[in-house]
């Protein structure tokens, strides 16, 4: 039996940022349908990575490839990979006052669609969608009147994100440490969005510091970051195995490794 | 004698009949010796005159003119339209009959009621020591003349329309405005300085404005030059006791501008608001120089100018804030922010607040900075595209200034005026 393509295939992705080598070969694949977890403590590389996959220019990739549906995703700029249907939810949301959350996002859907062929939607139906989605994330109307996470919460502004991904429907969203700052009521939120987002058809990648999101979000293979490559990967069960241990044996282990 | 004046002294001679010819050939005459400002000057030392200075300019004709509509306001209560500075009543719509209200040309006035006109104009504008605004006195022949009677309060705005146009040779015009808003009277005024096309010309422009005891007074300048237009324009306040007067510029036009807004608290317990955007491309240069003059105690100044420069354009601000030794309880606070789009764009920001007086509230400071990378990559990472996400982000920094415009229509306008300066900006144009 043949494997079909996963979605997504890293091979020995090298990166870095103002000379200084944050990712040091990265191996990944992750296939439509699929949940994975990357773990790892601080300054192993985790929201790096998330941002290599999204298109940040800060980093230059200096080795390696990533294949997104079998094509070059290093070849499409942050606005391509959008319309290649890539999204990430940012650990900090940016704040824009003077634009409206709705226009905003509607004007990035209609961008998505434009850029596919597909009919754009009117402001009366793209509201009809919003508020739709909204309630997947028990967003609140008076967040539309607002400008893109202005003044919003830490949880609002995670909640936000969840609410874009909703809108946006991409086929690999990556959740970069979307968990940090959240009470756990929030949290609870926000992982039922994301829960309610799960589908055969889409991928995704959960970045966290803590096993306690991975109780909500429930994944298919849990990944441990260290010095900038994946240094174990496994089942569910290796969180929890982490969460007794700490990450003190894997990064001593990668210092042991030749 | 300069070159300039030499070359403007025959046209002079030929216009100076008329009334207040002793005041003109006076002004004229201090014209002469003061010269155009150089940047040797302090007050001109980011702007150059010198382009201007070596063109030759004629009094611009009596030109025919297509459709208005693209600069007229849809709900003003009076529209009056000046083609190279003249009135032009056919392209006009008068003023409502208001009793004790004079909504007109100022060559009419001076004809008809020379005495309210002339208790006023040339009295508060400097045309000693500033060489423009003793130009333009010196051919001071048309332009707004308003005049609200006691307690007078006008809804709509009165709409000033200035064109030019320019076929031939390069035209200059020297509008001149008089604002009399008598006590307890309340108007808005919006002057709008366009171009027909892209011609080469000079307007100089004077406003001044003189507010009576608890006179409200909105007034709105909207400068959309040609891009080859060299703009020079005072905006000069007298307030009087109680009184407010709230100022709104954009300048958007031009290959030259300098904008003056000058306030002066003649009495106590007014207030000034001075709002300003700038936004640049290309070459263009635009200044902006404020003076908010406390002279007396207990008057409130709010003052917040934005710029937007991009491409090889230039940005100058530069705003005083005068608190004299009597104006004790002032209250004053001035802002001048700068988003600088390229590289190569510049920005001259100078901020100045000098007090003499010890119990006072004044706080001013200057900021320049770049398109946040993060909001950038936020935007992009949607499906922006990156000059739209540019152009989105610009927006969004100018927009205060657009949403501090209180009526709706006007606002709208302003709004397109902003948005049509920004690239890829035609999808995103109801980000407001």
């Amino acid at each position: 039996m043949t494997r079909t393509e996963p979605m997504l295939r890293v091979r020995d992705l090298h990166a870095k940022v103002a000379g200084k080598e944050i990712l040091r070969g990265i191996d990944l694949e992750v296939g439509a349908g699929e949940v994975h977890a990357i773990m790892g403590p601080n300054g192993s590389g985790k929201s790096t990575f998330a941002q290599v996959l999204a298109g940040r220019e800060t980093f230059e990739v200096t080795k390696g490839e990533i294949l997104y549906q079998g094509k070059d995703l290093l070849a499409l700029s942050p606005e391509e990979r959008a319309v290649a249907g890539i999204f990430m939810a940012f650990q900090y949301p940016v704040e824009i006052p003077g634009v409206g959350n709705l226009y905003f996002l509607r004007t990035a859907l209609n961008a998505l669609r434009k850029r596919r062929g597909e009919e754009e939607l009117d402001a009366m139906d793209f509201l009809a969608l919003a508020k739709q989605k909204m309630k997947l994330v028990a967003m609140d109307e008076s967040f539309t009147g607002r400008s893109v996470n202005e003044g919003f919460s830490g949880g609002e502004k995670k909640r936000n994100e969840i609410f874009q991904m909703a809108v946006l429907d991409p086929r690999l969203a990556i959740l970069d440490e979307t968990d940090s700052g959240l009470d756990i009521d929030a949290l609870r939120t926000v992982a039922g969005g994301v829960n309610g987002l799960r589908s055969n058809d889409r991928a995704m990648i959960v970045i966290t510091h803590y096993q306690r999101l991975l109780e909500y979000i429930v994944p298919d293979r849990v990944h441990v970051m260290s010095g900038g490559r994946i240094v174990r990967s496994g089942g569910r069960e290796l969180a929890l195995e982490l969460e007794r241990t700490g990450y003190a044996q894997v990064e001593g282990r990668r210092e042991a490794a030749p | 004698m300069t070159a300039f004046a030499d070359g403007l002294r025959d046209q002079f001679a030929l216009r100076a009949q008329g009334p207040l010819r002793l005041l003109r050939e006076a002004a004229f005459a201090r014209f002469a010796k003061l010269g155009l400002p150089t940047t040797q000057d302090e007050d001109w030392k980011y702007t150059s005159l010198a382009p201007l200075a070596q063109m030759p300019f004629e009094p611009g004709a009596a030109a025919a003119i297509g459709a208005i509509d693209r600069w007229t306001l849809a709900d003003s209560a009076a529209r009056l339209v000046f083609v190279n500075g003249k009135h032009r009543p056919e392209l006009s719509s008068p003023a409502p009959r208001l009793r004790g209200a004079f909504i007109g040309s100022l060559a009419v006035a001076l004809a008809e009621r020379p005495d309210l006109v002339e208790r006023e104009l040339a009295r508060h504008a400097d045309d000693q020591r500033e060489a423009l605004t003793a130009l333009n006195t010196a051919f001071l022949e048309d332009g707004a003349f308003i005049h609200l009677p006691a307690g007078m309060v006008l809804e709509a705005p009165i709409h000033l329309l200035y064109l030019s146009t320019a076929p031939g040779n390069p035209a200059h015009s020297h509008p001149r405005n008089l604002i009399v808003a008598g006590a307890n009277s309340q108007a808005t005024v919006v002057e709008t300085y366009a171009g027909v096309a892209d011609d080469t010309y000079f307007t100089n422009a004077v406003t001044e404005v003189v507010l009576g005891e608890n006179a409200h007074l909105h007034h709105y300048k909207l400068q959309e030059e040609s891009a080859r237009a060299f703009h020079v324009a005072l905006t000069q306040v007298r307030h009087g006791r109680d009184s407010r007067f709230t100022s709104h510029s954009v300048a958007l036009g031009a290959a030259l501008a300098r904008n003056d807004v000058r306030a002066r608290f003649a009495s106590e317990g007014s207030e000034c608001t001075l709002n300003g955007l700038y936004m640049a491309t290309g070459k263009q240069h635009l200044d902006n120089r404020t003076l908010i003059d406390h002279e007396s105690p207990r008057c409130t100044s709010r003052e917040l100018y934005k710029g937007v420069l991009d491409g090889q354009s230039r940005g100058v601000f530069s705003g005083r804030v005068l608190v004299r030794q009597d104006a004790q309880k002032t209250d004053a606070s001035q802002a001048n922010k700068n988003l600088l789009l390229s590289d190569d764009a510049i920005v001259n920001t100078k901020p100045q607040l000098e007090i003499f007086a010890d119990d006072v509230k004044c706080a001013h400071g200057a900021a320049v900075g770049q398109l946040d990378e993060n909001a950038l990559f936020y935007l992009r990472s949607r499906g922006i595209g990156q000059e739209a996400a540019r152009s989105l982000l610009t927006y969004a920094f100018a927009s205060e200034m657009v949403n501090l415009v209180p009526l709706g229509p006007l606002r709208a306008r302003v709004r397109d005026l902003v948005t049509s300066k920004l690239p890829a900006f035609e999808r995103l144009k109801e980000a407001a």
